[in-house]
């Protein structure tokens, strides 16, 4: 994963890094990413995406919950209803609209903590080694050994009544470990390269070396499995809604609406059909942009 | 034989405090389970004591998970649920079906993901890989469920390639569609490690002395290519094989099959802690043992790590 290039790169400038300029590892990625018409792709689902759950009035006719009208239950789409209606009948597309911001949420929540706690463990453990970094490594292979979906329900089922951030404190507890263990695995693959003795030859302290020399150098692909992990938490929330351990009523999230579709989904398709498109494409786009970005950072591929 | 003697002694602390961790999180958390067993009518305070007492809900949790690890290695014993039925007899049948399930998953996931993989990095950039590329990000972006009803109705309804639900024409029939769909998310990513490890092995200077000495295609592709590029593929395959059993929930609920999934579930959701603890504790100890034998395996597979 150390790339002569980077490494070279990065033991010439000094304190100030030439950022912007041409020939830095980003500033090639973002060339490389500009020209990718799946890179726009995403971006611009993504975007939308972002839209809906920080402002959904913009795109709802109602309000979440509001406007429901039990004798439109599970209507198909027609007449004023672009997508149906849900079981209580409520408007099906304002429902989904609403439902955007738990997943949106959760996912890029998850993982920006669990990327911190991974950048801090991988950091420390991989740098110093020794029985810090044992012990570092021996915890992360405790939580890597428990199963996702058993060990949410237990949590969860033990503390009713959750909302959002508690089902990211839950998703963070199981989610961290992929992250850690890679991050730790590059530092390891970097901190004996030149650059770093050449740092700590000129008198460098420790931390300086890490947040200057090697994290800089260590993290790219940590931060694609990042991007990567944003469409995967927000799928696992999404299951563990469905199984109804999750989120609950009156929270309004794409996992819940496919929990109520389960039952009804053989003569009432659009049910199913449209939260699971919503969230097809939004965890879609942050894989494909994960994929995209990895591509442009890998030098080997050029 | 130091470097197998050393993971097992490295796995041992990890099993323990996985199981204990568990434990912890199963009994420890709020909600008494004994409480609940009675229902609206309060239990006399005796008998809420001896239940406690034969529990072992009064001692300490290390005691109790102390108590309970004992008896599962010394006497096998998984405990018994607070209705007196023992937990090891409840699982029985369930363990096969599950077992089952995960099985063909595994298979589908080995044979047609690696498949898949050879061929894209073969076709590199052309129709095959680009098709390969992007069938897999979809699969991957669909959650299981969704891939479960929508394969139920279409392939098992609609067209009546497969039974819909339920185990009624034994293994594998009844377990082809299910493990199709269990298999589907690790599927994707076998194939897609297995082609960015292939296309990166190809261009290495081994491949290319071993073209220059006259051999065959298939012989460079299948002797030193793959056995190098199958290295992290098999490590991804040992870990999933747990992640499989443990994550079969959502197949089993879809497809009816009565596996320890839905009985952990329902048991989680009743605060039957003795089956929670049983079944989670039988699921790690596998997950552990599957990672123990991808390590040993790759000694086998790529001598730097054994001697290094």
């Amino acid at each position: 994963m150390v790339d002569l290039k980077a490494s070279v790169e990065s033991a010439a400038p000094g304190p100030k890094a030439r950022r912007g300029e041409r020939g830095s590892l980003w500033y090639d990625a973002w060339l490389e990413l500009r020209g990718r018409v799946v890179f726009w792709i995403s971006m611009a689902i993504l975007l939308l995406a972002c839209a809906m759950a920080a402002f959904p009035s913009l795109f709802a006719r109602f309000g979440p919950n509001d406007d429901c009208n039990l004798r439109m239950s599970k209507k198909g789409p027609g007449g004023g209803a672009l997508f149906g209606y849900d079981l209580q009948g409520c408007d099906y597309w304002s429902q989904i609209v609403h439902g955007t911001r738990a997943s949106v949420l959760i996912g890029i929540a998850v993982t920006v903590f669990a990327l911190l706690i991974a950048v801090l463990l991988g950091l420390v453990g991989g740098y110093y080694g020794g029985a810090l970094d044992a012990i570092i490594a021996r915890v992360t292979d405790v939580f890597f050994g428990i199963p996702f979906v058993l060990g949410a329900t237990v949590v969860l089922v033990a503390f009713p009544g959750h909302g959002i951030w508690a089902m990211t404190a839950v998703l963070v507890l199981l989610g961290w470990t992929t992250m850690t263990r890679l991050m730790r695995g590059q530092v390891i693959a970097v901190r004996d390269s030149d650059y770093v003795q050449a740092a700590r030859a000129l008198g460098a302290g420790d931390l300086r070396i890490m947040v200057k020399h090697i994290l800089p150098n260590a993290i790219a692909p940590v931060f694609v499995v990042a991007m990567l992990n944003i469409g995967n938490v927000i799928s696992g929330e999404a299951t563990l809604d469905y199984l109804g351990v999750g989120l609950q009523y009156p929270d309004v999230s794409w996992g819940l609406q496919l929990n109520v579709a389960q039952s009804f989904f053989a003569e009432y398709p659009h049910l199913l059909l449209f939260p699971a498109l919503f969230l097809t494409a939004t965890v879609l786009s942050f894989l494909m942009l994960g994929d995209v970005v990895r591509d442009a950072l890998d030098p080997k591929l050029r | 034989m130091r470097y197998a003697v050393q993971r097992l002694l490295q796995a041992v602390p990890v099993f323990v405090a996985t199981t204990f961790l568990i434990y912890a999180m199963v009994w420890a958390l709020p909600g008494d389970p004994i409480l609940a067993l009675a229902g609206d009518k309060p239990l006399p305070e005796n008998v809420l004591q001896t239940l406690r007492d034969h529990y072992h809900l009064n001692d300490p949790l290390i005691v109790q998970y102390g108590l309970y690890m004992a008896g599962v290695f010394l006497r096998g014993d998984l405990g018994e649920t607070f209705t007196g039925q023992k937990v090891s007899e409840l699982l029985t049948d369930r363990w096969t079906v599950t077992a089952q399930l995960a099985v063909t998953a595994w298979v589908f996931e080995l044979v047609v993901g690696i498949g898949l993989g050879v061929l894209a990095a073969l076709r590199r950039g052309r129709l095959a890989d680009t098709a390969v590329l992007a069938g897999t990000t979809f699969v991957i972006a669909v959650p299981v469920f969704v891939v479960g009803y929508t394969a139920q109705i279409l392939l098992g309804l609609n067209l009546g390639l497969f039974p819909t639900a339920g185990t009624d024409e034994g293994w594998p029939v009844s377990y082809l569609l299910p493990g199709m769909v269990l298999g589907s998310f690790g599927l994707a990513y076998v194939a897609r490690l297995t082609r960015a490890s292939v296309v990166e092995n190809l261009r290495a200077d081994y491949v290319r002395t071993a073209t220059a000495k006259g051999m065959r295609r298939s012989r460079v592709i299948g002797r030193h290519a793959l056995r190098n590029s199958l290295i992290p593929v098999v490590t991804y395959l040992g870990v999933d094989f747990g992640n499989l059993m443990a994550g079969a929930v959502v197949t089993e609920g879809i497809f009816n099959l009565p596996g320890i999934g839905q009985q952990v579930f329902q048991s989680i959701q009743l605060q039957e802690g003795p089956v929670v603890v049983g079944v989670t504790t039988l699921l790690v100890m596998i997950f552990i043992l599957a990672n123990l034998l991808v390590d040993l395996l790759y000694g086998v597979l790529d001598p730097r790590i054994r001697r290094g």
